[in-house]
Order: C-alpha cells, then sequence, then structure tokens
C-alpha cells in the first residue's frame, strides 16, 4: 500500500490508466466516488451478515433480551426435519423446473439460431414472461391449476383423464409451482442460449459439413461443446436462483393454510428453504434460529453450485 | 431443385414449432385477459371461457373498492424510480472509478465487490430488519429505497461496459483542457455509456418494481405497500372467492411493466446475452 513517504510523481496526472501509487489525499476523489456502494454494503451487508452470524448463535425473539445458545440452534437444525424436508421440497422443484427449462431453452435457442426471419418477433415474445411480476404470474396459475375451475383439469376432462387437486397434492404442488419456473424461465435462458450460439465460428459448421457430419452430430460434436461457457453461466445462476425460490410457492399456496402464509400448502409440500426460513423467522419470531436457517439455506446452495460447476467441468475435459 | 423444397419445408416446420412456443408464452397472459373480463360465477363454470367476457369494467370497479390500487402503484413508482436513479449514479460513478482510473487499494476493492456479489441475501434480512426498526424505517419505502441503491451487479456489469466504450484518448484530452474528475464523469463517461446507462436502468427498474420478499415483511402497514404487497394480500383475502377480481389486479399490475419493456426491449435482449457469453 502507498504511505505518505513516497513522492507523488508528475505523471500521476497525466495518466490516468497507470499512473504510480500515491497518498489519500491525491485520489479522495476517486474514493468518494466508489464510496456510496461500500458504505451501504458496510450498512446493509456486511454488518447485517456479521450480526446474523452472531444471532444464530443465540435465542431471540426479537423484542426480550438475548440468549447465548452456543452451538444449540445449529444442533437442532441438524436434527430438524421440517428443515430437511424443506431442503427435499426445493431440489426436487428445482430439478423439475431446471432440466426441462435447459433443455427447452436450448433447442428454443438452436432453432432461433436458424430462423432467419421474425428473429425479433419471437425474442420479444419469448422473453415477455421474464419481465412480468412473479406475484402476478402466480396468481394467473394459481387459477389455471385451481382443483375448482382450472384450465388444468378442463382440459384432463376434456380428453377423459381423471381431474387432479393440483395444489392439494404434494408433487400437484411441485409440478405447478416447478411448470411456473419453467414458464417464466425458458425464454430469457434462450436468448442467453442464442447469444452464446451466435460466437461460434461458421468454419466449425462447415468443416463438419464437409466432413458429413448430420445435424445431431454436429449437434453434439460441435455445438453443445462450444455452448459449455454458456451452459455453465446458466446452470449456476439457475441453481443459485432456484434453490432460492421464495415468491412462486408463497404467492400459489398463501391460501391453503389460516395460520401462516409461508406454510408451503397442504403437508407443507410446497414449503421451500426459503419459506422455512420467513416462518422459523416473522411467523415463529424466533431470529436465532431464523438465522441458523440461513445459513444452513446458504451452506445448501454454495454446495450445489460447486457440484454444478465440476460436473460442467470435468464433462469439459474428457 | 428438391432440396429447396426440402429447405423450405423444414422451414415452416421450425416456425410452427417456434409459433407454439410463441403461444405457450403469450398464454397466460390471454388467460388473464379472459378471468378479469368474467364474474366469479362465469370462472367458476364448466366448460371454461375461452374468449373474453364483458365485465372488465365491474372487476376494475371492486378492484378499486377493495384496495389502494393507485395508492401501492405509487408506491412502487416511487420505490423504483429512486431506486433507478440512485443505482444508475452511484454504480456508473464507481464502475467508471474501477474502469478507467489507476488508485492504492484499487484491485483490493474490486475483489471485495465480486465477493459481495455472492453474499446471498437471506443472511442480512433479520439483522436488517432489526436495525431499521430501530431506526424507524419498517413500514416506510425508505426500507425498500436506501438499501438497494448501488448495487455490485451494476458496477461489475457498467466497468466491463466502460472498458471498451470510453476510449482513453478522449479522457486524455479532456484531462489536457483542464477538466476535473467530475467534468470528465459528466461530459466524456455519460453521453458515451448511455445505451449501457438504458439497459442498467430498465433492469433495476423492473426488477425493483417486481420485488417481493423484503417488502412483504418490512412494510408492516398493511395500508401503505407496494403494488405486489397489494395483489398478494388480495389474492390471499379474495383468492377463493372474486377471482375476477384478483385477476383484474394481477393484469393491472402487469401494464406499466410491458410499457417499460416495450420501450427497453431491443436493449435489454440485445444486452442481456452479452455479459453471460463475454
Amino acid at each position: 500500500m502507498a504511505t505518505a513517504l513516497e513522492k507523488p510523481p508528475v505523471v500521476a496526472e497525466q495518466t490516468p490508466t497507470a499512473g504510480p501509487r500515491t497518498g489519500f489525499r491525491k485520489y479522495w476523489h476517486l474514493y468518494a466516488a466508489i464510496s456510496p456502494f461500500y458504505l451501504l454494503f458496510l450498512a446493509f451487508g456486511l454488518i447485517p451478515v456479521g450480526f446474523s452470524l452472531y444471532l444464530s448463535f443465540h435465542r431471540w425473539d426479537g423484542l426480550g433480551s438475548m440468549e447465548w445458545a452456543g452451538l444449540s440452534q445449529y444442533r437442532y437444525l441438524l436434527s430438524d426435519s421440517d428443515f430437511w424436508s424443506s431442503i427435499g421440497n426445493t431440489v426436487i422443484i428445482w430439478a423439475l423446473a431446471t432440466f426441462p427449462m435447459i433443455f427447452l431453452a436450448m433447442v428454443t435457442a438452436v432453432m432461433l439460431n436458424s430462423a432467419v426471419r421474425f428473429k425479433n418477433v419471437y425474442r420479444f415474445a419469448y422473453f415477455l414472461p421474464n419481465v412480468t411480476s412473479v406475484v402476478a404470474v402466480a396468481i394467473v396459475f394459481g387459477s389455471v391449476f385451481s382443483t375448482n375451475f382450472g384450465l388444468m383439469n378442463a382440459l384432463l376432462q376434456a380428453v377423459g383423464l381423471d381431474q387432479v387437486a393440483w395444489l392439494n397434492t404434494p408433487w400437484g404442488i411441485k409440478v405447478a409451482i416447478a411448470t411456473l419456473m419453467t414458464w417464466q424461465w425458458t425464454g430469457y435462458n434462450a436468448i442467453i442460449f442464442l447469444a452464446g450460439l451466435q460466437t461460434i465460428p461458421s468454419e466449425l459448421y462447415e468443416a463438419a459439413r464437409v466432413d458429413g457430419a448430420g445435424p445431431v452430430e454436429t449437434f453434439f460434436r460441435i455445438t453443445l461443446p462450444q455452448l459449455r461457457p454458456t451452459l455453465l453461466f446458466v446452470l449456476v445462476v439457475s441453481t443459485v436462483t432456484g434453490l432460492q425460490s421464495f415468491t412462486e410457492a408463497q404467492v400459489l399456496l398463501q391460501n391453503t393454510s389460516n395460520d401462516s402464509t409461508f406454510s408451503g400448502g397442504p403437508g407443507h409440500a410446497g414449503r421451500t428453504m426459503v419459506l422455512y426460513f420467513f416462518q422459523q423467522t416473522f411467523d415463529n419470531n424466533d431470529f436465532g434460529y431464523g438465522a441458523a436457517v440461513a445459513w444452513g439455506i446458504f451452506l445448501v446452495v454454495v454446495l450445489f453450485s460447486i457440484i454444478n460447476w465440476r460436473l460442467v467441468q470435468r464433462r469439459g475435459e474428457e | 431443385m428438391a432440396s429447396i423444397k426440402g429447405t423450405r419445408s423444414r422451414g415452416i416446420a421450425l416456425h410452427a414449432v417456434l409459433v407454439i412456443g410463441l403461444l405457450l408464452s403469450a398464454f397466460p397472459f390471454y388467460w388473464a385477459v379472459i378471468m378479469s373480463t368474467h364474474t366469479a360465477t362465469e370462472i367458476f363454470s364448466y366448460p371454461p371461457k375461452l374468449l373474453p367476457g364483458s365485465h372488465f369494467l365491474q372487476n376494475v370497479r371492486s378492484l378499486f373498492d377493495n384496495v389502494d390500487f393507485f395508492g401501492s402503484m405509487l408506491n412502487s413508482l416511487l420505490v423504483a424510480s429512486s431506486v433507478t436513479f440512485l443505482v444508475l449514479l452511484f454504480d456508473s460513478l464507481a464502475a467508471f472509478v474501477f474502469a478507467k482510473f489507476e488508485f492504492p487499494g484499487r484491485r483490493l476493492l474490486f475483489g471485495l465487490l465480486m465477493l459481495i456479489f455472492m453474499v446471498p441475501t437471506q443472511l442480512a434480512i433479520i439483522p436488517q430488519f432489526v436495525m431499521m426498526a430501530k431506526i424507524g424505517w419498517i413500514g416506510s419505502m425508505t426500507a425498500l429505497i436506501v438499501p438497494a441503491a448501488a448495487n455490485a451487479f451494476g458496477i461489475f456489469w457498467m466497468r466491463q461496459y466502460m472498458r471498451s466504450a470510453i476510449h482513453d484518448e478522449l479522457l486524455d484530452a479532456s484531462r489536457i483542457d483542464g477538466a476535473n474528475f467530475l467534468r470528465q464523469y459528466w461530459h466524456v463517461a455519460l453521453p458515451v455509456v448511455r445505451p449501457g446507462l438504458a439497459f442498467l436502468g430498465i433492469f433495476t427498474f423492473m426488477g425493483t418494481w417486481n420485488d417481493y420478499a423484503w417488502p412483504l415483511v418490512a412494510l408492516t402497514n398493511p395500508d401503505n405497500v407496494t403494488l405486489q404487497v397489494a395483489l398478494s394480500q388480495l389474492n390471499g383475502v379474495h383468492g377463493t372467492t372474486d377471482y375476477g377480481m384478483v385477476m383484474t389486479g394481477a393484469l393491472l399490475a402487469l401494464v406499466p411493466l410491458l410499457i417499460v419493456f416495450a420501450i427497453g426491449a431491443k436493449q435489454i435482449i440485445g444486452d442481456l446475452g452479452k455479459g453471460a457469453v463475454k
């Protein structure tokens, strides 16, 4: 780091990108320009995160005095079957949404890449689901999956199948939430894949054609390997956001329980990790345990991100 | 000849599949229109209505009777535009510094920024709530605006943009003309990066407009909430009875977003991919 003893060289003022180091006074305006973010982060990021770690070793209802609890919150977390089942719910919903979504998005992107006409119209329409609020969309999907008057059941009835109490059964709830997520994110990811596809040099495709490769072979030999960085990006973002899903399940299922809007529906089948966090914190006023749950969620998300990263990386080395 | 024919029919098949995807994307919007133009009784009848009805205005009227729709929309507008303005100002200032200037601690501070990018929000929610309750921000829009006034994503994104968009020669020339840091920012940097600001601005506005989890717990006065929270209240209380009204609310809440998106779609869709493949 710079010290006050260093002589401020004259050139520092003239070359902005390569100025030698000197004292704080010379650069105060630069520090001032970046300070808002760091100050806000200190106040609403770093201090709260530190405090939440501290809190997770205590018992506190938010009003009375804090009581030291040692590791007992975490010990309870490990044995808390509700927390484990919320992990299970989250992962199942995430998988039900993410894999079809990535598949559909990739197919859509490949098709968009080869379609010449109306490309912008398609891109606009496919992106539309992603800009709409999750709350509004969840309300609409709630009516699509409604047992009494839902469109899904009307469709089933029309083709002579039995109706399903979508928002009343464990799998129905998960499928409904996953469908919503898939609908909202497929187009978004298709556009990201499309951007990735457009960076693949056309010589590669020409070489494949010269070698007599069919479209399927071309896809697996050229498109997919070239798309790996984009796939990694999409997978990591989907994991980080999907494992922290909250609004979809909360809005879809908030009517199903009288005592908590964070219940996650009948049998808590739609109670994701973050819903469980909100329930423990703001319904039960158990701030200490809520903090421990938040750290538990953080660990699960980190773990899954590492697994994702490894999977995609290893496939790349083969 | 045959191959041309083959290409054409393949093209038609391609567009047929793409149009199906397009209809699936658009269908929930259409469905919301259908539901918001029918009475609750009509909605509950079988077979389901597939064409718009004639009760839209009645639904709008009962929506306005049941919830302070415009009040909460004004709150959402206030929060989203304040956050957008502040984010554009603070993020572009910081991004300009990180993109074009050398100073002690630069690498460290930027590394820290990237680390912050990854910290999940739940970890901060409880202490934030407690802190804001202490200083009296809970229940007011300040609780939503101030913590969101600058963010790591925007600084990172703008920095990438500014590195290539602003030429060093321009900065050098302005310095020789005697321009100080703020003048360079205002007269050299900002005019060049206007498209980047448009992307970040629209992105921030839409994201803030759609925020739900934090407003849900931070806005403790049920009469003074943002649109998303008001919608959710409406769904929670009336969801099982007056679906036409709830759906009208959902539909009307989408309108401002669709307008913003229609204005900025080209920018958003064009720039979104750039960050991912770089």
